[in-house]
């Protein structure tokens, strides 16, 4: 019982980080029509925002290491230590916090100077250009990341007082032994609230129903006068600020490099297909489900009866969607099904 | 006098040119050919012949995963080339015992260098392997960081007739079951890893004790493991389970989480690189560290640590026991003197990678001094059975039945104190080389043939 717990929770984490993503990317092919490979790249570039993020508030003085006598090396002690002492250390500890105000400026910056100066030079090419082209841009982006940070994975450490584990067990009457990461919990709750949150904005406010008027029928919105255009724009901009904050909060799960948004990229794309291209709903429930999928899998208990089942799961609950529902678990009728 | 005049006279002209003749056909056909240099001339591939320079390549990661040790090796060569052609401080040429090297290049040869991307994928190893053989004329290959990249490139370079140094290769596979003529590890093994642990892991934490072990699913994680496993069991520690999970996993959290009501009391991550950090970094998220089980703290075992890794797994990686090749925190001369060249070339110290490739170069250059020749069976000849010192490991052989170097093994710990932020490992123990030898023939495989 205990293990099973742990593994919804797993999967629900692991869910939530594939559902931002296929938000992301199910909010740019419903708008612009444009199947987006760059976006695990902007996942990556999100985490990233948090390693810069923590490489200027930890920008040291150097100090001569005498500890080191066979060479001139250097310690790091950072200025906000230095000026600020306990301040400088607690504003340095909470730097992934810190780090989504960052993010948000930047990514909506990245997502509309990404759309504006290449996409949307895409928007009537076939699909396969676009596939193409956004690859491309990928593969630019994580060289470019690459060569400034290198290639091995770069620790970025959650506040202090969130490092440990929460006791959930005895939350939930199942013993103190059952406990779970804060930090893993807390990135739940946070893709839980940027959901909604998106849900909202589309659901609740005016400039959410005209983009989904638009995802509709863009050319009936544009005859009323409204820059559909504009507005879907701005839809990329967000759909990046969206994948960038999953991006930010995943860093002290998966220490960030530069390959990062390509391992997710794959699996986004899968979940896109199962959960429907172009339904926001679909996207975060089989995010959610393929999760879970993936975490139950992993059990020894269903790798004795089959055996690799884990690393496949994904894929073939892919093939039987695609096979028994060819739109996706909540795809529109007639969308990807020919 | 008299005699004198009598004696020349009997001689004519004629006999003597007939005499000087016949003693030079005599002494050309009996005096040994390997008085003179280059005297294999004839066949072996890419004989630089009268040309003033040889070429070497270094085929180590440039891009990839293990892009950042690929830099640290190619580092290290240049850092050797530069002391093997009598430029810089000199290094461990200032060290090392015997020594026929003297600073002049190779046999009076300029070494110089082509690089090449392993990408740290097979196929694109052996493509650029094949590309510095065919199209650059080396004479050696040598580098990379991976065990299946170091097989397949030491397959590639016996068909060809080329000699491989290894790089970072830990596989027990590599000098085992894959061994070759051509390819020669200094770099220890996963064998040589439990072996060195076992006793330490003995000590620290008692003969009872449950291990529970998550293994990379390819032939290092396989062979670690499997050595692990022989070791620990050994002590009477009990396996609780050994659970392979795919390379790159990013998320280790599914393959943590039985492990926490497994009723192990030992976590064993049979993991390196990118991996490793991750799946420590999870593990300790999941309050491993902090849990007791069977009356005992949890512990975590990395059998393969590197200072690289130890950066990547930051504060995470402090009291975690593992074992390394080497470490810049030696204090023998060899250590030493490489450090101090690497450090004042670059600022920071050198990782166990980069010390294995350096000293790799240096080995096989020496060999080609004393076999007065770069003909590569006769330079195979001079690296079987070669024992050295003054390179940092101790007392050093390159053993002629497997071509595996056999030195001591270190036992490290993550460093609870660290005085800088390259004191990462603590060397807790300096494992003799007796400990961590063993019958080459347990891992089978054969060398083949000295001329392909």
């Amino acid at each position: 019982m205990d293990s099973i717990f742990l593994q919804i929770l797993n999967g629900l984490d692991k869910g939530g980080a594939y559902a931002l993503i296929a938000l992301g990317l199910t909010l740019v092919f419903g708008t612009l029509g444009v199947v987006n490979f760059a976006h695990g790249a902007i996942f990556m570039l999100g985490s990233f925002c948090a390693v810069t993020t923590q490489n200027l508030l930890t920008y040291s003085k150097k100090v001569k290491d005498e500890s080191i006598t066979y060479f001139e090396a250097f310690k790091e002690v950072p200025y906000l230590e230095i000026w600020w002492g306990d301040t400088g250390s607690f504003i340095i500890d909470y730097k992934v916090p810190f780090s989504i105000l960052l993010a948000i400026p930047v990514m909506l910056l990245i997502g509309l100077a990404m759309e504006r100066g290449l996409i949307r030079h895409f928007y009537n090419r076939p699909h396969a250009d676009q596939i193409l082209v956004t690859f491309g841009l990928a593969i630019v982006i994580q060289e470019i990341v690459k060569s400034i940070y290198g290639a091995n994975p770069i620790p970025v450490q959650a506040p202090a007082i969130v490092a440990g584990s929460a006791s959930i067990g005895s939350w939930i009457g199942l013993g103190e032994s059952v406990v779970y990461p804060w930090w893993r919990l807390i990135y739940l709750a946070n893709a839980l609230v940027v959901i909604s949150a998106v849900f909202s904005f589309l659901k609740f406010t005016t400039y959410g129903m005209v983009v989904r008027a638009g995802m509709q029928d863009r050319e009936t919105v544009g005859l009323l006068g409204i820059d559909i255009q504009r507005r879907f724009t701005v839809v990329f901009g967000m759909a990046s600020v969206v994948v960038g904050i999953a991006g930010v909060m995943y860093t002290p799960i998966l220490s960030p490099d530069y390959h990062m948004g390509m391992d997710f990229l794959v699996l986004s794309f899968v979940v896109v297909v199962v959960g429907g291209m172009g339904s926001l709903e679909g996207a975060v429930v089989a995010g959610f489900m393929l999760g879970i999928l993936q975490s139950f899998a992993a059990m020894n208990e269903i790798k004795s009866i089959f055996p690799g089942i884990d690393q496949i799961i994904v894929y073939l609950v892919a093939v039987i969607i695609l096979l028994t529902r060819p739109r996706g678990l909540m795809g529109r009728k007639g969308v990807m099904e020919d | 006098m008299n005699d004198q005049k009598k004696m020349a006279r009997d001689w004519s002209r004629r006999q003597i040119l007939k005499a000087s003749a016949t003693g030079a056909v005599l002494a050309a056909s009996s005096s040994p050919m390997f008085f003179v240099k280059d005297a294999w001339a004839a066949n072996f591939r890419n004989n630089p012949g009268n040309s003033s320079s040889v070429t070497l390549g270094f085929n180590v990661p440039q891009t990839g995963a293990y892009s950042d040790e690929g830099a640290d090796e190619l580092r290290a060569y240049k850092l050797a080339v530069q002391h093997l052609n009598g430029e810089g401080d000199g290094g461990m040429l200032n060290t090392m015992t015997p020594k026929s090297l003297t600073g002049n290049g190779i046999l009076g040869k300029k070494v110089k260098f082509v690089t090449g991307d392993t990408q740290t994928k097979s196929d694109a190893a052996r493509a650029s392997a094949k590309r510095m053989i065919e199209k650059d004329g080396v004479l050696m290959v040598t580098g990379g960081s991976s065990s299946g990249v170091a097989i397949a490139v030491q397959g590639l370079c016996q068909e060809n007739g080329i000699i491989f140094m290894a790089g970072l290769t830990h596989s027990n596979d590599t000098t085992g079951k894959d061994k070759k003529r051509y390819g020669f590890r200094h770099f220890f093994n996963a064998y040589m890893s439990g072996a060195a642990l076992g006793p330490v892991l003995e000590k620290e934490y008692g003969n009872e004790r449950k291990a529970y072990h998550l293994t990379a699913d390819y032939t290092w994680g396989w062979t670690q493991e499997e050595s692990m496993r022989k070791f620990t069991e050994a002590l009477g520690w009990q396996t609780s389970k050994a659970v392979k999970t795919p390379v790159g996993a990013g998320d280790f959290s599914q393959y943590i989480t039985p492990v926490l009501n497994s009723g192990a009391d030992v976590l064993v991550l049979n993991h390196y690189g990118k991996d490793m950090i991750n799946s420590l970094t999870q593990a300790v998220q999941f309050g491993l560290r902090d849990k007791q089980v069977n009356g005992k703290n949890f512990e975590i075992v990395v059998p393969l640590f590197s200072r690289l890794m130890a950066q990547g797994a930051g504060s995470n990686i402090k009291g975690i026991l593992g074992s390394t090749n080497w470490n810049w925190s030696l204090q023998d001369a060899g250590s030493q003197a490489f450090v101090k060249s690497f450090g004042q070339a670059y600022g920071f110290p050198p990782s166990m990678a980069a010390h294995t490739c350096y000293v790799q170069t240096l080995l096989y250059a020496n060999a080609c001094e004393m076999a007065g020749t770069f003909n590569p069976p006769e330079v195979i000849k001079s690296l079987e059975g070669f024992s050295f010192d003054g390179m940092g490991n101790g007392p050093t052989e390159y053993r002629a039945s497997d071509h595996q170097c056999f030195k001591n093994v270190l036992v490290v710990r993550g460093n609870m104190n660290p005085s800088s932020q390259f004191d990462l490992l603590d060397v807790v123990q300096e494992v003799p080389r007796s400990q961590v030898e063993y019958d080459p023939a347990i891992f089978g495989g054969k060398l083949g043939p000295y001329t392909v």
